[in-house]
């Protein structure tokens, strides 16, 4: 005997959220990243900055559950290494050193890390004793010998966060403007209705070089991040004006508005109290897929020298190292920050598809 | 188109004009050139008077033909843009071209075999391509050449091609050169056009019109190729007006990657220099490929679909 249940909105909301599994997938990598980007200092095993002389361009190091005689280890462990100068060409090279084993241990204590200024600590999720003749690089280090899984995290936080930040700023604009197009009319409407159009027609990456050249060079790395963001969104709010627009103009005609209008409450007011919460599931459709063309941005600019600056991080900036061909055939790891901001990006697009499915104003009310 | 046009140049002159630092104020740090020297260039180049000045002064000599002087090469704007303006262009073409044959096919097939294995394989590849930064396929697509044992890669030619007159040889090596940003550019448009090809497919597949040729006794081969795919193509036209932005964005970033002498290179040590007019140049001939290209767009379009008539 099956029950009927009558759902909620809400409800069915959820439900068709749960059905879609692409979306769920998106969702729960992007958990993970997030996880991942913001507990960097406690994940990472190095600090994003610390520069080790002795192991500039060290490849990604490998961790054994088996030694080299096949014996099996619980605890999984790391090779030490040794420098061996080639007969051939009396170049050092490195070379792993079996004799020697260094078991990763779990909650170590290590360098000191600061989460966001709040509080500090030394405790890293994992690690290897710090006298050791080794580096657990497990994405292998740069020209400066730091650890590249470190800065891959810690480049997670800006890269991650420009998206979230630069689509809440877009989405602010772009409600606002769209508002008040839509809200007003007439000349008002024609004229940011043009200027959207030109903007929407332009491409946006020479936009976004041209603009990101006004940020200063002399200005710090943390707000030459600000900087970056506003210049992002600078181009990314005409999207959700437009939306906004046309549901302003829809919602406008409709009893509350005129009821609120007669009761005497301002513009600004009704803009904000009525129509926004009624576009609101709209727009975070909007804002979600909007996301990856910001993180997109902001890696290209970056990578272009144009963004993100040291000592900050981001995937961009990790990868614009990978920049010469030389290095790539050489260093190939150091393409790494490149499939992170691939499973983003894709993560986010499943999650905003997903989204739109959901949310959709019309299908929902298909749906109920 | 011409009032887009002005407002472009205004937008392209507020951008170059707010940011810090000109190459005349280079000048002023170099010990060997005077002050006087400089004041007398500001003066010649009206960079002393005031900004809205600055832009008709600018404007009017655009219109002339004359976008100005390169600081950094010390020659007419107007020598420099155009080879690279019409690299840009073949390179475009030839992307979006790539897009078109990978996605058109592509789009009808996932419409025809909805939710089968082939459609979902498609649409995972093409959000692949969606996702991948243009830049980190470019650098990715050299390293595998590189490890295939390709030793030229970037550029447009092979080293003794460079400078050579026109000829059939040279023209094939530039084809060998010419698919790396090509292949690039067009994956990332792939997954939009075959998304909007396999809707309108989907459509047209499902309206009564199609039904009633089935009835009529119309082998299906012919149903498709001869009625459901000419319908739904018809829209993609104004997508591919709607595709150039993206086109030129990547060409620009890709063009840096494998140095390619279409703008973006150029664009991008022009905006370094602080090399003011060649920055508003490529600007402005950047918005005037948009235009030009929406406006062929519109044309094509009504040229295709005789139901469109602009009035």
């Amino acid at each position: 005997m099956s029950e009927q249940k009558i759902l909620t909105q809400k409800q069915k909301m959820i439900y068709a959220f749960f059905r879609n599994k692409l979306g769920l997938i998106g969702a729960v990598t992007l958990t993970i990243l997030y996880i991942l980007a913001i507990f960097a200092g406690f994940i990472s095993p190095y600090n994003m900055t610390t520069m080790h002389n002795n192991y500039r361009y060290l490849p990604p190091v490998r961790v054994h559950f088996f030694d080299h005689q096949g014996h099996f280890h619980t605890i999984p462990f790391v090779y030490g290494l040794k420098q061996v100068r080639n007969p051939v060409t009396f170049a050092m090279e490195r070379k792993t050193n079996v004799s020697k084993m260094y078991p990763i241990h779990f909650l170590v204590r290590g360098e000191k890390w600061s989460f966001f200024g709040l509080f500090k600590s030394n405790l890293h999720l994992f690690g290897i004793s710090s006298d050791a003749q080794m580096m657990l690089a497990l994405f292998g280090t740069d020209k400066y010998g730091r650890d590249f899984f470190s800065r891959v995290l810690y480049g997670g936080q800006v890269s991650m966060s420009v998206g979230l930040v630069g689509v809440a700023i877009s989405l602010i604009l772009g409600a606002l403007i769209g508002s008040i197009s839509g809200y007003f009319g007439g000349t008002v409407d024609l004229v940011i209705q043009r200027m959207i159009e030109l903007l929407m027609s332009f491409p946006r990456l020479p936009l976004w070089l041209a603009l990101s050249m006004i940020i200063p060079p002399s200005w710090p790395s943390t707000w030459v991040y600000f900087g970056v963001v506003t210049v992002l969104s600078f181009l990314g709010w005409m999207g959700v004006a437009r939306v906004v627009r046309g549901m302003v103009l829809s919602l406008r005609e409709r009893e509350f508005v005129l009821a609120a209008k007669l009761v005497g409450q301002s513009n600004l007011r009704i803009i904000w109290k009525h129509i926004i919460p009624n576009v609101m599931g709209y727009l975070i459709v909007v804002a979600t897929l909007s996301i990856p063309g910001m993180i997109l941005g902001e890696s290209a600019l970056s990578f272009l020298g144009l963004g993100i600056k040291e000592p900050m991080a981001s995937w961009g900036l990790l990868l614009s190292e990978a920049q010469s061909i030389s290095s790539i055939a050489l260093y190939p790891w150091l393409m790494i920050p490149g499939i992170f901001i691939v499973i983003t990006v894709l993560a986010f697009t499943f999650l905003g598809d997903s989204l739109r499915d959901t949310l959709d104003p019309y299908k929902v009310a298909k749906r109920s | 188109m011409i009032p887009m046009m002005f407002a472009i140049s205004i937008i392209c002159f507020i951008v170059v004009k707010l940011e810090p630092g000109s190459y005349i104020s280079q000048y002023m740090d170099n010990p060997r050139v005077s002050v006087e020297t400089v004041i007398q260039l500001k003066k010649t180049l009206g960079l002393d008077k005031p900004a809205v000045v600055q832009y008709f002064m600018w404007l009017k000599e655009v219109l002339k033909g004359d976008f100005g002087y390169s600081f950094a090469y010390q020659i007419p704007v107007s020598k420099l843009i155009w080879g690279r303006t019409g690299w840009t262009v073949i390179v475009s073409l030839f992307s979006m071209l790539f897009t078109w044959l990978i996605a058109i096919p592509l789009g009808i097939y996932s419409a025809l075999h909805q939710y089968e294995v082939g459609d979902y394989i498609a649409s995972i590849l093409g959000y692949i391509g969606l996702s991948i930064p243009d830049f980190f396929f470019a650098v990715l697509l050299m390293y595998f050449m590189l490890q295939m044992g390709s030793t030229s890669v970037g550029g447009l030619f092979s080293q003794h091609f460079i400078g050579a007159p026109w000829s059939m040889a040279k023209f094939m090596d530039m084809l060998k050169h010419i698919w790396l940003p090509t292949v690039v550019i067009g994956t990332s448009g792939i997954a939009g056009l075959m998304r909007v090809m396999r809707n309108n497919m989907l459509d047209v597949m499902n309206s009564p019109m199609i039904v009633s040729l089935r009835a009529c006794g119309l082998d299906e081969r012919s149903v498709i190729w001869k009625h459901a795919v000419k319908n739904a193509i018809n829209p993609m036209i104004t997508i591919a007006g709607m595709s150039l932005p993206g086109l030129f964005s990547g060409t620009i970033i890709v063009s840096i990657i494998l140095n390619i002498p279409t703008m973006g290179p150029f664009f991008y040590n022009a905006l370094l220099n602080h090399d003011e007019y060649l920055v508003m140049a490529f600007l402005l001939m950047l918005g005037l490929l948009l235009q030009i290209g929406n406006l062929i767009a519109d044309i094509l379009l009504a040229a295709v679909d005789p139901r469109i008539r602009y009035s």
